[in-house]
């Protein structure tokens, strides 16, 4: 059976594959910095976001800091089953984590509905066009990810292309490592 | 296999796994830690280098260690880190270019009015609002 070229061909002394992932996030460092780098630049030559952020809750911000942490743990769980072959478990720790992804995605959107109806949109001003911009990017990046996962461990249950459980994770951790910074920024830094 | 090597595989297994929930705790631990300092901040000793502590200097450590040992960036090659860095360097010249523009209103032959007047009359605003707290209820709906 031939094996796909993410796999065999490692001239850089890692698979062709989890290279890409890393270039992926490499250019994930510049878009997510980027943002994060102009919101504390205006955070720290604007003192009024500071009341803005007043209204951003912390509580619900930090069940979602502990929800992913949560979810990485199950990731690497997923990794570590499949790297010793164990393929139908690994599937299961991806579900768990795809669990995670949901139960992060059901808080930030009655997060959201909470703030809109409180008349906090977007448009209000640019401490919240920030906030949204930022959150929202990071919850597409959460989308993105449960639904790779969920195709990943399709394969996974049935013993198939195991090494892509570490590529996903990594992807995963990484959009753990955004929220670590986000939830200081937007909901801590009062 | 031998039982011998069957019994260090397992041991080698476990040994992993407590690895990970180690720094899982530990990663709970901190997640904790920089949720009360704010709180206790608030509260008791209002200290705003608390705060930065707490919240900015314990991210720091907790995304060391997810990348360290949940993304595996310690065994991982050389230049995977030096790829990222350099991702990470081109973010720290953006904010070393960009910052001086952005956080001050006023330079030596420039003034950026319409900032600092979005900054008086936001201030204004919510002192206003902390001084008449139930009057202004409902209109963030109006506006």
């Amino acid at each position: 059976m031939s094996r796909p070229i993410a796999t065999t061909r490692s001239v850089t002394g890692i698979a062709t594959g989890k290279l890409a992932v890393w270039w992926v996030l490499a250019s994930e460092i510049v878009i997510f910095g980027g943002l994060l780098c102009s919101y504390l630049m205006h955070r720290l030559g604007h003192p009024e976001f500071g009341g803005y952020a007043a209204h951003t809750n912390t509580a619900l911000g930090a069940t979602n800091t502990f929800v992913l942490l949560t979810s990485s743990l199950f990731a690497v769980r997923a990794h570590f089953e499949a790297e010793h072959g164990r393929g139908k478990s690994a599937a299961n720790w991806l579900y768990m984590t795809v669990g995670g992804a949901l139960t992060f995605l059901c808080i930030k959107g009655y997060e959201w509905h909470h703030e809109i109806s409180e008349g906090f949109v977007i448009s209000k001003n640019a401490f919240w066009s920030f906030y949204y911009t930022a959150a929202g990017l990071h919850a597409c990046h959460v989308i993105g990810g449960a639904i790779i996962m969920l195709i990943i461990a399709q394969d996974a249950k049935k013993n198939q292309e195991l090494q892509r459980v570490e590529l996903i994770g990594i992807y995963w951790h990484f959009v753990d490592v955004v929220w670590i910074f986000l939830f200081p920024l937007l909901y801590i830094a009062k | 296999m031998s039982d011998a090597a069957a019994t260090h595989g397992e041991h080698d297994e476990a040994a992993h796994l407590a690895h990970y929930m180690k720094i899982y705790r530990t990663l709970v631990v901190l997640f904790l830690v920089s949720v009360s300092g704010p709180f206790i901040s608030d509260h008791f000793v209002h200290s705003k280098a608390l705060v930065l502590v707490t919240a900015f200097g314990i991210a720091l450590v907790k995304a060391y260690l997810v990348c360290a040992h949940f993304m595996h960036l310690n065994v991982e090659k050389k230049f995977v880190i030096y790829m990222l860095t350099t991702a990470l360097v081109f973010m720290f010249l953006f904010f070393a270019g960009v910052s001086p523009d952005i956080m001050e209103h006023r330079g030596r032959n420039w003034e950026n009015v319409a900032a600092r007047e979005e900054t008086a009359s936001a201030l204004k605003e919510q002192a206003e609002r902390a001084a008449h707290p139930g009057e202004h209820e409902g209109a963030e709906h109006a506006e």
